[in-house]
Formats: structure tokens, sequence, C-alpha cells
């Protein structure tokens, strides 16, 4: 009862800080440091922590039970037939792949233009764009059919003597969606080591205090190191800002390349991108405003954030009409027969209840987001950025199956029904994808502490610029 | 040998500004043995204690052209070389569509010099430090900035340089222990 009042109080002294600034007022290197660490190195383990970790958990189980009979029984369990070869498994994997491109957008692009707000939000959405890649991972491997041969998409020599068939988007997937994991992984291990080194010299239990010294290597933050660290940093934040540009290119020409009615369009890779780009702020919002809440982060994720998180799922999402409208363009200025009655089929065909569903929620919705007023209401912001989950989503729903139902030749038309184990699996990921959010709010810091010091002293140096006395730049008593 | 039973002479700091200018003294002063720590990358320190040269990029544009050139050559080899398969009648040597994948490979022998290249310019993993000695030092990854001016330097003397360190504004030098 105790904690309760006291996070309901906690929480009424937030909602009268919240500010527009990048940070709260008052803050020191030293109070930084405190609250970030204090909420993984606290002993009790709050009662929300453990209703949720075990909510989700029970969905990983749910997940493996449906992989398992899928491994047993085949893909026959899913509703995917011909002439809808691709259902579910590939719209969950385009949908989850592209809520992960905010993380690297985040952390990479939003570094490399300096932007401040970057600081408080880049760490939870690397780790985002590492769980919901992991989630989408899954989806192509167990579409295979026999999913314990995937290692035949690696060229490795092989008794076959045969290689990957190097012109296909398909195999391109195969090397983007690795790559893209391995260097999101790197990326964010190399910016939780001095994090890890704060822990090792917070933690008053042994094992963590080993735990966290393994992985933060002894690392001691000395000046040369920061400086090939920081060139490391940016090199790689370099490196990730064209390959996320790859990554959901690649996955749009999963599509263009092939010659089916309405996915045969040069306007696929661009406007995969920034559907992606629109989710996954979708989703950093969706799990943002939650957390700020419970740990009384309101200082730190602060209403300047949102306002920006907004603005830009305003953008992508306008890019996101354009593209609807240019789909509806392209289908009737190809002339082609097909194209054209896809076009139609998708607004007026048995699939168009998801159709306008989608529009409703990708462009209808979002242009609640032009106001101010309401881009900082927590309650809207937060709705609207679950309505953009689900009407990505449709998106590709739209996409994958009314292209593929009814395509060139009537006799080979026929429905696609997803099966209950198409939805358990689904649902499962989404499971697993927040157990793994759980564990790492719990394990790890959740906010990059050695970034958020370098903020309060480059607001410091401005302010001591401008001639304001700064707030809380020296170091605090200890 | 009473020198050699220590490492150097950790001064405390309780700004960036007090270490910048510490360092800059000592630099002065002739110190080049010496190392600054810090909770976040300060600016100015490295003119000091930085390391010069530009191993590091150098090392990433490597493993990019590594990578690229390695994933063109695999796919050249093995559809032209190894195993002709004709698709089309597509040439065996189909550059653009070799392009994606020797992009992504090329970002990912890069990405891969540049964490592995900063581990091993800055000898990391290294579990122990002679640093770690001083209780205080845990508060370098708070709020604190030291600046340890190591035994090893030819201008090193005991109570000089304690003196010195004093000098120019440390509020607590300690003895680092090997």
């Amino acid at each position: 009862m105790t904690t309760e009042a006291a996070r309901s109080r906690e929480s009424l002294v937030g909602d009268g800080r919240e500010t527009l600034e990048v940070i709260g007022p008052g803050h020191t290197y030293a109070s930084i440091t405190d609250k970030i660490s204090t909420i993984v190195l606290t002993q009790r383990t709050p009662r929300w922590w453990v209703v949720g970790f075990a909510i989700s958990f029970a969905l990983v189980m749910v997940l493996l039970y449906s992989v398992l009979l899928l491994f047993a029984r085949g893909i026959g369990i899913w509703g995917v037939n011909v002439p809808v070869g691709w259902g579910f498994a590939i719209i969950n994997f385009v949908w989850w792949i592209g809520i992960g491109h905010a993380g690297t957008l985040i952390s990479a692009v939003l570094l490399l233009l300096r932007q401040q707000w970057r600081t408080s939000i880049n760490r939870f959405a690397e780790a985002m764009t590492l769980f919901a890649v992991a989630c989408a991972a899954l989806y192509p491997i167990l579409h295979l059919g026999r999913p314990w041969l995937f290692y035949w998409l690696m060229p490795y020599p092989n008794t076959f003597n045969l290689w990957p068939q190097w012109r296909s988007p398909l195999v391109w997937d195969v090397f983007a969606i690795s790559t893209y994991g391995l260097v999101s992984l790197m990326f964010w291990y190399v910016g939780l080591i001095p994090d890890l080194a704060t822990l090792r010299d917070r933690a008053r239990n042994p094992i963590a205090r080993v735990l966290f010294g393994i992985f933060a290597m002894g690392w001691r933050g000395a000046a040369s190191h920061w400086q090939r660290y920081q060139t490391a940093y940016f090199l790689l934040a370099a490196l990730a800002t064209p390959l996320v540009i790859s990554v959901h290119s690649i996955v749009g020409m999963d599509f263009a390349f092939s010659i089916v009615p309405g996915w045969h369009t040069t306007i696929f890779p661009p406007y995969f991108v920034a559907g992606a780009v629109f989710s996954g702020f979708a989703m950093v919002v969706t799990i943002a405003i939650p957390l700020r809440a419970v740990f009384g982060l309101e200082d730190f994720i602060t209403l300047r954030h949102l306002n920006n998180m907004a603005r830009v799922i305003l953008a992508t999402g306008l890019i996101v009409g354009y593209g609807y409208l240019m789909e509806i363009f392209f289908g009737w200025y190809s002339g082609h027969e097909a194209e054209w009655y896809m076009t139609i089929n998708r607004a007026l065909g048995p699939y168009a209840p998801a159709f306008w569903a989608m529009l409703i929620c990708n462009v209808l919705v979002i242009q609640l987001l032009w106001s101010r007023r309401l881009r900082t209401n927590l309650v809207v912001l937060f709705i609207i950025s679950i309505v953009v989950n689900i009407g990505m989503w449709l998106e590709r729903f739209v996409i994958v199956v009314t292209s593929l139902h009814r395509d060139f030749v009537p006799a080979a038309w026929g429905m696609y029904y997803p099966t209950f184990w198409d939805w358990s699996t689904y649902i499962g990921t989404i499971g697993l994808f927040f157990a793994l959010l759980f564990l790492f709010i719990r394990v790890l810091p959740m906010i990059s502490i050695f970034e958020m010091r370098e903020l309060v002293s480059e607001r410091a140096e401005h302010a001591a610029d401008v001639g304001v006395t700064p707030v809380g730049a020296e170091a605090g008593d200890d | 040998m009473a020198e050699l039973r220590i490492y150097g002479l950790l001064a405390e700091f309780a700004s960036a500004a007090e270490l910048i200018t510490a360092t800059q003294r000592a630099h002065e002063r002739g110190f080049r043995q010496m190392e600054a720590y810090t909770p976040y990358p300060v600016e100015g320190l490295t003119e000091y204690v930085g390391v010069r040269g530009r191993r590091l990029p150098l090392i990433v544009l490597g493993g990019g052209i590594v990578g690229g050139a390695g994933a063109l050559f695999m796919q050249w080899y093995s559809s032209a070389i190894s195993y002709p398969l004709n698709v089309g009648g597509r040439p065996y040597a189909s550059w653009p569509a070799f392009m994606p994948i020797a992009f992504e490979s090329t970002i990912l022998v890069a990405a891969v010099a540049a964490v592995l290249g900063m581990f091993w310019l800055n000898g990391l993993p290294q579990p122990y430090h002679p640093v770690f000695n001083v209780p205080r030092f845990e508060l370098a990854s708070r709020d604190r900035f030291f600046l340890c001016i190591e035994a090893s330097d030819p201008h090193f003397d005991l109570v000089e340089t304690e003196r010195f360190l004093e000098s120019v504004g440390a509020h607590e030098v300690s003895v680092v222990k090997p």
C-alpha cells in the first residue's frame, strides 16, 4: 500500500513538473546517475512488473506451443494455401521489422543530426529494435515449411555444391535482416558499456557487481578511451543510417520484384521505409508513455520528446498517405486490367473493411496530430499510437492478401482466412516482445546515463554562454 | 625502490573545467604518462591526454572494403565459376543484382571492425586496472573527474607531484597501488 501511495504521489509531482525542455530542471550528474541506476539496482521488484512479465511470459508459452505444433504438423495448421501463400507470417514479419526501424533511426540518424531530444529515448528504442527484429526473424523461418533447413539460405561449403540464388530479393533479405540484427546489437552493446561500468560501481549485490563488471569489460572512463569510443560510436551511427534504409527497401523489393498486381511498383521501397518509421515511432510512443509514468521519469522523457515523436509520426504518416494515393494512381496509369481490378477489389472487394480501416487509422486519425494540444495530451497520443500500430498491421494485411487472392486468372482466385494458430503465433510474438522488454527494463538502464550527463554539461555550457545561472551543472554533493 | 611499488597519483576534481585546467598545467609541466578519467566524454581533454593518429577510422574503412569486395567476389565466383546457372538468359556475373548483398556485407564487416577495433585499441576487456584500487574512483562513473599521473613518467616524484596536483586544485590526491 505504501509503495502505491508513494508512486501516486511521485506521479503527481511529475505531472506538476511536465516540461517542454529535453530534461527537467535542477538535474546534476549525480541525480541522473542515481535516478536511472536505482531503477535497475533496487532489490524490490514492483508488483506491476511481476504481473506484466507473467502475462507476457504466458504468451511466450503460447508461442512455443504454436511453434511446436507447427513443427509437428507443418504449415497446414495456418490459413495459407494457393493462391494466398504468404498470409500472417509475412504480414507479421513486415510489421515487426518496420517497428524496429524507429530505434535505429532515433539512435543513429538523430545522433548524426545532433538532436538533443534523442538522448533519453535512444536506449529503450534500440532495445525495442532488437526485440522487434527477433520477433520478425522468426516468421520467415517458421514459414519455410522445413524450418530446420533454414541454414541453406547461407552460403556455406556444402555437399550439394550449391549456392544461394544471389539474384533473389528473398536471399538479399536474409543478408539484410541478419546484418541489421547484428549491427543493432553491437550498437546497443557499445552504447551500454559506460553505463554497465556505472552499474558495476554502484551495485551492492556481489553477483550483480561481477556480472555488470564482466559486461563492462573494465571500462573506466579514460579520456583516450572516450576518444576512440566516440569515433567508433559515430562511425557505427553513420553505418547504421544507410543500413536501416536498405533493410526495409529490400523488404519492399521482396514484393516489388514480383509481377503480382499491387506489388509490382517502384514506389514500394521508399514507401515501405516511411511506413516503417511511422509504425516504429508509434511503438516508441506506446512504450514511452507508460514507462515514464510508472518510473516517474517525466523529467527525462519530457513532453518535448513526445511532441517531437508525434511530429515524426505525422510527417511519415503523410508520406504513407501519399504512398496509398500513388498505389491507386499506378493501378490506373499502368493500363493493366489486373492492376486496375486489384485496385478496385481492395476498396470494394471482400477485404474492403481492412482497406478502409487502414485508411482511417493511418490517414484520418493522425490528422489530429496537427494540433499541439493533442500532441502533448498523453491519453490522446497513446491512443493514436496504438491506432497507428493497428493501422500499419492492416496495411501489410491489405498489401499481402488483397494482391494475392485475386490475381490474373479468375479460375485461380480464392479467399484467405487466418486460423487459430495464425493468431496464436502472432499474439505469441507480441508476448515475446513484451517479455524481453520487461526483462530489459529490470536488468539494464533504460536511459543512457552517460549521454544524459553529457546533455546536462552541454546545457550548462549553453546556459553559461547566454548568461543564465547554470542548472545543476556542477557536480552535486555525494 | 618505493617508486616502483606505486602506479601513480590520482587527483580528484569536482568539475570538467577544473580537470581540463589541471591537465593542461600538468602537460605544460612536462608530464606525458598521465590519463584523465571522466563520467562522460569531455571535450578539450584530448589535446593533452588523447591519442594521436586516425587508426580506428582506417580499420573501419578496411573492414568495409574487405566486406564489400569479399561479398562481390563470393557472388561472382559462385555464379560465374563454381556453379553457372542460366536464369532467363541473364549474364552469370549480374553485377546490379549482386549489389544489395555487397552493400549489406560492407556495412556488417565495417561495423564489426569498428567495434572490435575500438576494443582492441582501448585494450578492452581489461578486468584489472590499478586505478580501481582507489575506493573513491567508483565516482568516476558518477560525477567526479580524475587525473592520474603515472609513476612511469620521468618527471614523477611522489612528494613533488602530489604538491603539484594540490596546487592545481585537486580536492583529494590518492596513491594508486599497482
